[in-house]
This record gives structure tokens, C-alpha cells and sequence, in this order.
């Protein structure tokens, strides 16, 4: 796999590795079926900075059910459009974590065989966890008040 | 965009619907008139009926629920009211306990449920989050659920413990006024001045629509 890592690095014991966006499906199979063995995806989320050039920071983590060992990978997809590609080709239940994802953030995975809303109406308008869709609700009264 | 009113917007509660069977459910003064007038012994016999066995539609949507289920268990029997049936079907049930969150996703389908209950219904919020959106106050969460449905009862509490509940299901049988537990004596006042009012009204409609029948093959 040469050429898709980006940086790594490890914090609190945990190791982060930052891979290029177009690699992410080559990694993720090489971290797989190679000797690793991250057999498992824990779990596709996102984050939104929306000073950074490409906003939107996705981390995939990886556990492996033979040493319990864990990993994050982290991509960056940005533009006005983000699209990365799915891996639901190597893990079929990471489908409705893809689905969170672009309901939440709008970042769409290119291969996934069903990229629609999961958890807002399906009707919604606009994806409610970036940071400029405002919290919503109701203004409440007397929350100045000492 | 989604459905959040803008800071300052009325907010908007919805209409109730006639409670009591013994009404003409199609005067549409009867809207706000006398709920559960008892006046007369059937009225009463009706009342004390509806009150003994009072059958819940299964509504709890959060963290709500567990303590409704605390108010099933023998500790605080919710059996002694007749109420431990909890009914699957909406047409079976003439309590409905919104016990939780009410999303934006939840709403049309909280609407639905209600209308498929038959008349006459009541509906308990209970918690923080059902009768004004609790603590989440966002795009998600609808800020009470009277905005959907009308409210009967609110037992506020994050959760209620069941003791709350069950004095929630206290003051709504008092409401409908059955079982021996006399509504105040000002609401029975007010109550029976509201009902002498509408029935001269309605008198005085009958009458103006014989006029005009009798007037009109001349």
C-alpha cells in the first residue's frame, strides 16, 4: 500500500492513521485480509471543520477480534459535494453507518446500494450536524435570568 | 427548510376534541363546553365506568416508559384502576400516555395513532420531553407534544417517578369525574353555567330552523 498513508499517529493509546481519500478502499481491504486482521468495522463517523479547505473529516474504526486491538483511519473529504467511495463492498453493515453520515453531514459514498436518509424525515431539508445548520427549537424564555 | 418557528412565533397548541360521548359531537360550540358534566345518575354510572377501566394505548417512546412500567408493577399497582391492560391497538385503548421524546419523525405518526382512538380519549403527557420538548430543545424534537395532539394531563419530571404518574392518573380520573371523586365545586359551577347557556342556544337554533322549515313551503 504505498503512497496512501498520509501521517499516523497515536494518542491516549490509540492509533490514528490519516490515509489519502481515494486509497481508503484499498487500505481498509489490506487492513482486512492482511496479516492484521481488522476484522471488524466499529463504526463510520464524521466531523465537520469548516475552516479546513476539505471540511469534512471522516474516521473509520477498525477492531480486530483475534489480538483486540484497535485502529482509526481518518480521511478528509471536502467541497461543496464530498463524495468518498463506500465500504460496504468489504463490510455489508457499514451501509447504515454511510447512511448516518450523509443524512447527518450530506458526504455521499459512492457504491453504496442504498444512500438515503436514516434518521430525520426523509423529506428533510439540509443536513443538520454541520456547523452551519442552526441547533433549532424554540426560543426559551427567561434563560438570562439569575 | 425544517420546522423550527422563529424566535417570537406564537406557539401553537392544538385543538381539542370532545371528550364525552353524551354530547352532539357536531355543535361545534361544544368545543370548549362542560367536559364530563355529571348531572344526572347515567352520566355518573358512565363516568364511574370509564374511570374503573381505563385501558392505556402502549405509547412510551423514551426513557419515560420504564418508569410507566414501574407504575405497572405491584409496587404501584396501576392494575387497581383497571388500567394494566395496555392495549396493541389504538381502537382499543381511550388513554393515551405519551411517555417520552416526540420527534419530528414521530409526529404525523403520534397524529394517526390519536385519530384511530375512539372517542371518548384522553391523553396523559408525561415527562419533561413530552409536554414541552424536556431538554432537547433542537430541529429534532418536537417542544411538547400538545402542539400534535390535545393534553390532557401533564405530570412533569425527568423521568416522573411512578408516584407522579399515578397522581397523574388520580387528577385525569378526577377529571372525568367518576368513582366517587367530585370535580371542585367551581369547575361544577362554571361547567353547569356553560351547559345552560349552550342548551338555550341550541334551543333557540332548533327553533329558528323549524321557522324557517315552516316558512318555507308558503
Amino acid at each position: 500500500m504505498p503512497g496512501a498513508v498520509v501521517e499516523e499517529h497515536t494518542h491516549a493509546g490509540e492509533l490514528t492513521v490519516e490515509v489519502r481519500t481515494d486509497r481508503i478502499l484499498e487500505a481498509v481491504r489490506a487492513l482486512k485480509d492482511g496479516a492484521t486482521q481488522f476484522s471488524r468495522l466499529s463504526g463510520v463517523t464524521c466531523a465537520d471543520f469548516p475552516d479546513e479547505p476539505s471540511r469534512f473529516r471522516l474516521a473509520y474504526h477498525l477492531h480486530s477480534l483475534q489480538s483486540g486491538r484497535r485502529v482509526r483511519l481518518r480521511i478528509w473529504a471536502g467541497g461543496l459535494d464530498p463524495e468518498v467511495d463506500s465500504v460496504t463492498s468489504v463490510w455489508p453493515g457499514a451501509e447504515w453507518q454511510e447512511r448516518e453520515v450523509y443524512d447527518q453531514f450530506g458526504v455521499r459514498f459512492r457504491g453504496n446500494p442504498d444512500l438515503c436518509r436514516i434518521l430525520n424525515p426523509l423529506d428533510w431539508d439540509g443536513h443538520p450536524l454541520r456547523r452551519d445548520y442552526p441547533i433549532g427549537g424554540e426560543a426559551v424564555e427567561f434563560t438570562d435570568a439569575v | 427548510m425544517a420546522l423550527i418557528p422563529p424566535p417570537g412565533a406564537p406557539v401553537h397548541r392544538s385543538a381539542r376534541t370532545d371528550d364525552s360521548i353524551d354530547w352532539d359531537l357536531r355543535d361545534p360550540e361544544l368545543v370548549e363546553a362542560a367536559h364530563g358534566i355529571l348531572t344526572t345518575t347515567v352520566e355518573k354510572a358512565i363516568a364511574w365506568t370509564q374511570t374503573s377501566a381505563i385501558w392505556p394505548a402502549t405509547f412510551g417512546l423514551a426513557c419515560c416508559s420504564i418508569e410507566m412500567m414501574h407504575t405497572l408493577s405491584p409496587r404501584l399497582d396501576m392494575g387497581r384502576f383497571g388500567a394494566e391492560y395496555f392495549r396493541g391497538s389504538p381502537r382499543q385503548a381511550d388513554l393515551m400516555i405519551v411517555a417520552g421524546r416526540l420527534t419530528q419523525k414521530m409526529a404525523p405518526v403520534v397524529r394517526h395513532i390519536y385519530d384511530q382512538m375512539l372517542e371518548p380519549k384522553w391523553v396523559i403527557s408525561m415527562g419533561a420531553c413530552a409536554s414541552t420538548g424536556g431538554v432537547f430543545n433542537n430541529y429534532a424534537t418536537i417542544q411538547g407534544c400538545d402542539k400534535v395532539i390535545p393534553v390532557d394531563v401533564y405530570v412533569p419530571g425527568c423521568p416522573p417517578r411512578p408516584e407522579s404518574l399515578m397522581e397523574g392518573i388520580d387528577i385525569l380520573r378526577t377529571k372525568i369525574g367518576g368513582n366517587g371523586q367530585t370535580p371542585s365545586s367551581e369547575l361544577i359551577a362554571e361547567r353547569t353555567r356553560v351547559r345552560e347557556e349552550w342548551l338555550v342556544a341550541r334551543a333557540a337554533a332548533d327553533e329558528a330552523a323549524a321557522a324557517a322549515k315552516d316558512g318555507q313551503p308558503s
